[in-house]
């Protein structure tokens, strides 16, 4: 194994290269990420997106945020050669709804928030709320875990280069 | 910060070492070990510890009440004093002026400097209450996995260092590097490529 604060560097593009497929994937496949211990589950993109573009010298960042974000400015901004670094994402399950947002290079979540949850949260005891509050947390890095080994399988795969990037570019190519 | 907040961050690692039998005492000892310490009254500036998640000033861990169904849960404790720079330089103005009336100097010496610097900081300190600040901690040893509820650097690096000094184990935290290399459960291969790995670009 590397060392580890030269490999969070190195592989910071692999986080970012994540978010975008996983965009990519949203509007194209999303069977592609749907996990079997999740059924049922929906992911949108939220209200944030930020994108950075070191294809030149200098690194470019780009922050688009608001309820409803439009995604034609994002979109301009890959055309350019950037990707996504961070993605904020609405997830659904059958009992509940939650926002928050991923960082691609360290794989982390912040701004969580539940938005909606069928239990009542009042009526549960303290330990019962606990549990009730660290399932939530734990079902939001399972899928965000799960759906990265899925990408990091395609992305080690030699169908990546033969078949996915020529999709993406395809897709950033012809998007509006 | 914490997993009952209204807004949450969080920050994954993973345990280097395997789960063992007598965990739950093992933590329940370095957590009493690491136990913040109260600093209000004191000449310290800092304290870091661990507190309870329910009694975060006044820390208990008796009863295995860190354990929540299978799981560990505590809280990291910073408390901090801040004092302002203009606060400081004040005293010591005053300071210095009192102890040259007193000994009918002119100046004070570079040693004398230090000293009466840093007892006024030590006085300061003693008389302003700490800032306490907790992060919340959930632990699945059987997963090995730990859940640090905050994103803040100095908080995650104060979070491992402690970690580490109270039970003996090494924490990874989890980015794409580190996934790949312990859970993403790769091939020889596949770590082969993921070692060659450079950027693509998806522009044409």
């Amino acid at each position: 194994m590397l060392d580890l604060s030269v490999a969070y560097h190195r592989y910071r593009f692999v986080g970012h290269e994540f978010l975008t497929w996983l965009w990519f994937v949203f509007e194209n496949d999303p069977n592609q990420i749907a996990l079997e211990a999740y059924p049922g589950f929906s992911v949108k993109i939220g209200n944030r997106v930020v994108l950075e573009n070191t294809a030149h010298q200098a690194i470019e960042t780009l922050i688009i945020k608001g309820e409803d974000v439009g995604l034609e400015e994002a979109m301009l901004s890959l055309k350019k050669g950037a990707m996504i670094s961070e993605i904020n994402l609405v997830l659904s399950t059958d009992r509940q709804q939650m926002q928050f947002t991923v960082k691609g290079e360290g794989l982390t979540i912040s701004g969580m928030k539940l938005l909606e949850n069928v239990e009542m949260e009042d009526e549960l005891d303290r330990e019962g709320f606990l549990l009730d509050r660290i399932s939530t947390c734990e079902i939001v890095m399972n899928w965000l875990f799960g759906v990265f080994r899925i990408f990091l399988k395609i992305r080690l795969s030699e169908n990546w280069d033969r078949r996915i990037v020529v999709d993406m570019r395809k897709w950033i190519a012809e998007r509006p | 910060m914490g997993v009952a907040a209204s807004n949450i961050a969080i920050t994954a690692y993973r345990v280097a070492n395997e789960p063992e039998e007598n965990i739950i005492d093992r933590v329940y000892e370095g957590l009493v070990r690491h136990t913040i310490i109260d600093i209000d009254g004191e000449s310290l500036d800092k304290s870091i510890g661990w507190t309870s998640i329910d009694q975060p000033l006044d820390p208990d861990f008796s009863g295995s009440s860190f354990l929540v169904g299978s799981l560990f849960v505590f809280a990291l404790r910073i408390d901090k004093k801040v004092i302002s720079p203009k606060i400081i330089a004040r005293q010591i103005q005053k300071e210095t002026a009192r102890k040259l009336r007193e000994t009918g100097r002119e100046f004070l010496g570079k040693g004398e400097k230090k000293a009466l610097r840093d007892a006024v900081i030590a006085d300061l300190n003693r008389r302003i209450p700490a800032t306490p600040r907790t992060t919340d901690v959930v632990w699945n040893y059987e997963e090995r996995l730990v859940f640090f509820f905050s994103n803040q650097k100095t908080a995650n690096e104060e979070f491992e260092t402690l970690f580490t000094k109270s039970f003996d184990m090494n924490l990874i935290r989890v980015f794409p590097y580190t996934f790949a290399m312990e859970m993403a459960g790769l091939t020889d291969g596949e770590i082969d490529r993921l070692h060659g790995l450079t950027p693509v670009s998806l522009v044409r």
